[in-house]
């Protein structure tokens, strides 16, 4: 059972996907103008994580070996394109805001990665438990980039404002993305890496 | 004109790296050696603008008039790059070794860089105005034009990155910044930099 | 090895093909409810709102909906782009048939936040165009000699914007409302 949790535990901080591996620095930095925004971009790459993880681990063993990163990659861009319709479907404003960055869950690093790196050779329950984990910290990190980036650039959290006016609009712009995610890159490294 | 809009617009106000951030992995993790981003940038340039030309007249003559273009443009998209990127690997192999060798495992990432498939989405799906013209979907020569185009400033901000951080490593820098973290806040002041190009197109 | 790759590529794309099917209905309603509701909100309540119709004017096509109430056209709601800061910026305006404007909505932009991205919230210059007459006022931001104050620190994005709206005035000119009853 341990062994099991670790696997949970592992995505969240030793293997975690953005300040560890430093997978998928384009969602992370586009889509988290607010807490609310990478925490929707985190959860749908999480979707797509853990469905392409459970089929790839179910598949990969009949699967010829020349021919799998093709493979993986209609797989993954199945989920893809199924998210799309859904979300097209029932949350249109949050497929919106989203825009672009949800066909390119596609190319995210994280997920053909975590295929190659783990699904194809663990069991469908150990697959499925990677996915979450990596999936809980891909959109924890976003989620408090979201928070960093809002707090400093429109003075709210999650939508609720706490001072009248402006924040520090660069925060919410392109190099403030940048600033945030090599501070906290910074701060995990002394936490997180002896 | 409009030609001469969408470069600008493409190289400098919307630079596909500091105000798209699209293709961030390749470019963070490349850029050590001035020598490889040039040759990455090259490769990526090259992809881009096939891939575009590529995928825009699949889009245009095979999937709009079925009506597959819904549900099926992601993974043709993504389908269409990989081989392009094997083959660009197998001519880049013959022609080039030393190349191929430098760029090692991130010339099969550029299938995953979503730099190229973003751009090949963007085009078909998009609407763009410039210089106050009418909104509308590219047609094929500014689509071709605009893929190239944001290729450059793909390549222009990752030699001027490679070449920063070559100085970089020379540096003492607080422990805990060493490697990304530095250079993240490298890349911050040259996003703001080019923040000044905004509003021009 | 063909055979694998070709059998995932059916598979998966008769997967998505039936995932379209599903949810093709729910997607045209959404975006059906989304267009309605912001109709709604630019013109007056009440009477029917017809289907898009598309008027061509000054070289650029626009779309439009007609209310009408007891079969008496009331007022129009036009979708109006024009180049913003960051690209296209679309507005429904609502205009009546004595061509004022009763109110505004951005529909798409691609405004800098916390910049030009305000013209959907900024109460101080949204509330400019609500009931506006553009023969009392002129359709232009102040800095141009108009009588609209543009959005701080955001001139070009309100200048678009403030476009848009003087287009849609236009386009509503040369619609013609019907009266079924005479």
């Amino acid at each position: 059972m341990a062994s099991k949790l670790s696997i949970i535990t592992n995505g969240i901080i030793k293997n975690n996907p953005t300040f560890v591996l430093v997978l998928g620095m384009c969602p992370t930095l586009a889509t988290t103008t607010s807490a609310m925004n990478g925490l929707e971009m985190g959860l749908a790459t999480m979707f797509v994580l853990i469905l392409s993880n459970i089929f790839i681990s179910l598949i990969a063993p009949v699967v010829p070996d020349k021919v799998h990163i093709p493979v993986y990659i209609v797989v993954i861009a199945t989920f893809v394109t199924l998210l799309q319709l859904l979300m097209q479907a029932f949350v249109p404003d949050v497929y919106a805001t989203l825009g672009l960055f949800i066909p390119l869950i596609v190319v995210n690093c994280i997920v053909l990665g975590r295929a190659e790196a783990f699904a194809n050779k663990n069991t469908v329950l150990d697959s499925l438990l990677d996915g979450i984990g990596v999936g809980i910290g891909f959109t924890l990190s976003l989620t408090v980039l979201g928070i960093v980036r809002e707090i400093l650039g429109s003075g709210s959290i999650f939508g609720w404002k706490f001072i009248a006016g402006d924040g520090i609009l660069a925060f919410v712009m392109a190099p403030g993305a940048f600033l945030v995610l090599g501070y906290l890159m910074a701060l995990f490294n002394k936490f997180f890496k002896k | 004109m409009e030609y001469i809009l969408i470069i600008v617009s493409a190289i400098f106000v919307n630079n596909i790296l500091l105000a798209q951030f699209l293709g961030i992995c390749p470019f963070l993790g490349v850029s050590n050696k001035l020598s490889t981003a040039t040759g990455m940038s090259g490769a990526v340039c090259f992809v881009i603008t096939l891939a575009t030309v590529v995928t825009y007249l699949l889009n245009q003559y095979l999937l709009v008039p079925f009506g597959l273009d819904k549900f099926m443009q992601t993974i043709v998209f993504i389908l269409v790059i990989a081989a392009l990127v094997q083959m660009v690997e197998i001519v880049l192999k013959k022609i080039s070794p030393s190349l191929y060798q430098a760029l090692g495992i991130f010339l099969p990432l550029i299938t995953t860089n979503c730099a190229v498939l973003g751009v090949a989405i963007t085009v078909v799906t998009k609407e763009f105005s410039f210089g106050g013209s009418a909104p509308h979907l590219m047609n094929l020569g500014e689509a071709t034009v605009y893929a190239f185009a944001t290729s450059l400033g793909y390549g222009l901000a990752m030699i001027l990155f490679a070449g920063l951080r070559e100085h970089l490593a020379g540096n003492d820098v607080p422990k805990l910044f060493k490697g990304l973290p530095i250079a993240l806040v490298t890349v911050s002041i040259m996003a703001m930099a080019f923040l000044g190009f905004s509003g021009m197109v | 090895m063909a055979l694998c790759l070709t059998a995932v590529c059916l598979v998966c794309s008769a997967l998505l093909g039936a995932t379209y099917a599903v949810t093709a209905e729910p997607i045209a309603e959404a975006s059906r409810k989304a267009l309605v509701e912001a109709i709604s909100q630019v013109l007056p309540e009440g009477g029917e709102i017809s289907e898009a119709n598309t008027v061509e004017f000054g070289g650029q096509k626009y779309e439009y909906y007609t209310q009408s109430i007891d079969g008496q056209t009331s007022a129009w709601a036009v979708k109006s782009t024009t180049s913003g800061f960051g690209g296209p910026l679309t507005v429904l305006v609502g205009v009546g048939t004595d061509g004022s404007v009763y109110s505004t909505k951005v529909l798409s932009h691609t405004e800098t936040p916390g910049l030009g991205a305000k013209c959907q919230t900024d109460e101080g210059f949204l509330g400019q165009f609500r009931g506006l007459d553009p023969s009392v006022k002129i359709l232009k931001v102040t800095k141009d000699g108009g009588n609209i104050d543009a959005i701080t620190a955001s001139t070009i994005t309100s200048r678009a914007y403030t476009l848009a709206v003087s287009n849609a005035v236009e386009v509503a000119k040369t619609l013609k409302p019907e009266n079924k009853e005479e």
